[in-house]
């Protein structure tokens, strides 16, 4: 009697280790099998090759700024006035809603170079025309739901939670920059 | 069947959506032969390269583009830029041929066991036509590439319907959507290469409500009786299904990573060229028994009809044996036959695939001529003269299987 229950028993525990390792590699299986079905999804690789551009920086004149194109989204390129940068470096951090120094956001400091994308919901906000409103803080202004930013394209007002995107670039001389 | 579920919630919802009792019943209690052997492993094989088909194609069809001017290279843009994009091309191209194959098989397990009489006709037909639109996926697929040979195969096998009498060249004019295969032509048969796999599905689903009406058939083509004759389809079949696709995945990894144009045309790396047809057009690998029967007769009309005649008399098959016992098990003459059909179905594909001309061309002559003979005379004539094995009552009778069952 005990003898047949052991033989039971092992057979029980031989089916669930069976069982279990069965579906685990299964599932190991599947999930690896699954990744690639995801992954193409992404960017493929010429979407990312277009992700690198250069921009000449040399006709936008001090107190003006341009948009650019870069992967499908506005660049706005500002050449600020040294009161622009005054105004933005005088700020005390402690108002802001999400606090950075101007310092961290530029290169130089008369390039501001940001993407022209709202925090809040996404729509592109007012201020690079000369005609356009710039809001309170005389940087940008989103149409859509009334946020402003500074002229470091800092939130300050509005339901935006974060600032203005600061892209990865960087000189690559005087007069142009590369963006990616 | 509306057995109850020990989940709360489960059983809440099934008894107003009773979805989990019938999947239940299909999946899990189902009463099936004990008696399977692996031939029967190839109906859960196409049902899982089909879910194969569909999420590969779904994937691709996010990245190509059906246009004339765009569409090679938006599959080199597949192949080369998209990540992994080599590989969900590789799996819907190679996975249409693993498709015909297990098709095929699946198919020749019926013809071999007798799966196709009463009370299964029904379940045959739903089968054929599936077969049928497999046959117009893979060729409107096998276009969408916009190679020479995409494009010369959309021309020859659109031209087909040229043979009707005199609406042809109209039909033809309405399928190209203009006097070419062109722009448009590409544009519906994307589209309705899209849809087709989904009528698929569906044609799928009935195909198993009708098995399950009867019941699978089994080695001996026997009606099963018994209860101790039958076991439920889980863990017992699941775990044979599964173990079929482990083997099945090694097969088709070894094509989609090894051999993965080894079955189709390099001709089709070529761009599409409207002024120039390449010297051999040829089919894939899996019409070309179909192919060389078309080409064996020489008047046109009558060569498209001998064709799609190859296919369709399927469906009177069940009418056209005469003979009661389902397996060739019993039927020692009936299997001779079986095999040299199989043999003859087999040189109809290697015909196929050379130039008609010479022998080749009596050679295909010859096994289309069978082909039907097969049919319409050695089946009806066998079923009243061929003399049965006596078929034992259930399968434990069976001399084969006695022995483990005793
Ligand atoms: C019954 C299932 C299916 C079969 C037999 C089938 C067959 C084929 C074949 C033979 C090709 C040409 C492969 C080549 O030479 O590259 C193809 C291409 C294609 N199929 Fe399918 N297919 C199926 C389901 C689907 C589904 C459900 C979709 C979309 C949801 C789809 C989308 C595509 C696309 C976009 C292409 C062109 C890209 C390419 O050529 O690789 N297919 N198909
Ligand atoms: S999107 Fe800019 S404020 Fe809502």
């Amino acid at each position: 009697m005990i003898n047949k229950n052991k033989i039971f028993k092992l057979k029980k525990d031989r089916r669930s280790f069976l069982k279990l390792t069965t579906t685990s590699m299964a599932t190991i299986g599947s999930a690896f099998a699954v990744w690639p079905f995801i992954d193409s999804m992404n960017p493929s690789a010429d979407v990312l090759a277009l992700g690198i551009k250069e921009f000449d920086l040399s006709n936008i004149e001090e107190g003006f700024s341009k948009t650019f194109k870069w992967r499908g989204k506005p660049i706005f390129i500002k050449h600020r006035t040294k009161q622009e940068i005054n105004e933005a470096r005088k700020v005390n951090l402690s108002k802001l809603k999400d606090p950075q120094k101007d310092e961290d956001r530029v290169i130089k400091p008369e390039w501001l170079i940001v993407v022209g994308v709202c925090s809040h919901l996404g729509c592109i906000p007012l201020g690079q025309k000369k005609s356009d409103t710039r809001g309170d803080f005389n940087g940008w202004f989103c149409p859509c739901h009334g946020s402003h930013y500074d002229t470091s394209g800092r939130v300050r007002k509005g339901p935006a939670p974060k600032n203005l995107k600061v892209p990865k670039y960087k000189f690559i001389n005087e007069n142009k920059i590369k963006i990616g | 069947m509306a057995k109850k579920f020990k989940n709360k919630t489960l059983a809440w919802l099934d008894y107003r959506l009773p979805i989990f009792s019938v999947l239940r019943e299909a999946l899990v209690d189902h009463p099936t032969p004990r008696n399977l052997n692996y031939w029967w492993n190839f109906g859960s094989l196409a049902g899982i390269i089909l879910v194969i088909m569909i999420v590969s194609g779904l994937l691709l069809s996010m990245h190509y583009v059906a246009h004339v001017d765009l569409a090679f290279d938006s599959v080199e843009h597949i192949m080369r830029d998209v990540n992994y994009g080599w590989l969900i091309r590789y799996i819907h191209s190679v996975g249409a041929s693993m498709f015909f194959l297990i098709v095929y098989i699946h198919i020749s397990r019926g013809l071999y066991y007798g799966s196709y009489k009463s009370p299964r006709e029904v379940l045959w037909w739903l089968g054929i036509i599936i077969f049928l639109l497999m046959i117009a996926a893979a060729f409107l697929g096998y276009t969408l590439p916009w190679g020479q040979m995409s494009f010369w195969g959309a021309t020859v096998i659109t031209n087909l319907f040229s043979a009707i009498p005199l609406v042809g060249d109209s039909i033809v004019t309405w399928l190209w959507g203009g006097f070419s295969v062109d722009n448009p032509t590409l544009n519906r048969f994307y589209s309705l290469h899209f849809l087709i796999p989904f009528i698929i599905v569906g044609v799928v689903f009935l195909h198993i409500v009708a098995l399950h009406k009867f019941g699978s058939n089994n080695p001996t083509g026997i009606d099963l009786t018994l209860k101790q004759e039958k076991i439920p389809f889980h863990p017992y079949y699941t775990i044979k299904d599964f173990f079929g696709f482990g083997v099945f995945f090694i097969i088709f990894g070894i094509f989609i990573f090894f051999l993965p144009n080894s079955l189709g045309h390099p001709v089709n790396y070529i761009p599409a060229d409207p002024l120039v047809t390449p010297e051999h057009i040829v089919p894939e690998w899996y019409f070309l028994p179909f192919y060389a029967i078309l080409r064996a007769i020489p008047f046109k009309l009558l060569g498209v009809l001998a064709m799609l005649g190859s296919i369709l008399i399927l469906f009177v098959l069940p009418w056209l044996d005469t003979c009661k016992v389902r397996s060739c098990r019993f039927r020692p003459i009936y299997k001779q036959f079986y095999w040299i059909f199989i043999f003859n179905f087999i040189v109809l594909g290697w015909v196929g695939s050379k130039v008609p001309e010479g022998h080749y061309l009596i050679i295909s002559r010859i096994c289309t001529a069978y082909y039907f003979v097969h049919f319409l005379i050695i089946l009806p004539v066998l079923g009243m003269f061929e003399k049965t094995l006596p078929v034992p009552l259930n399968i434990f009778k069976n001399p084969r299987v006695k022995k483990k069952y005793k």
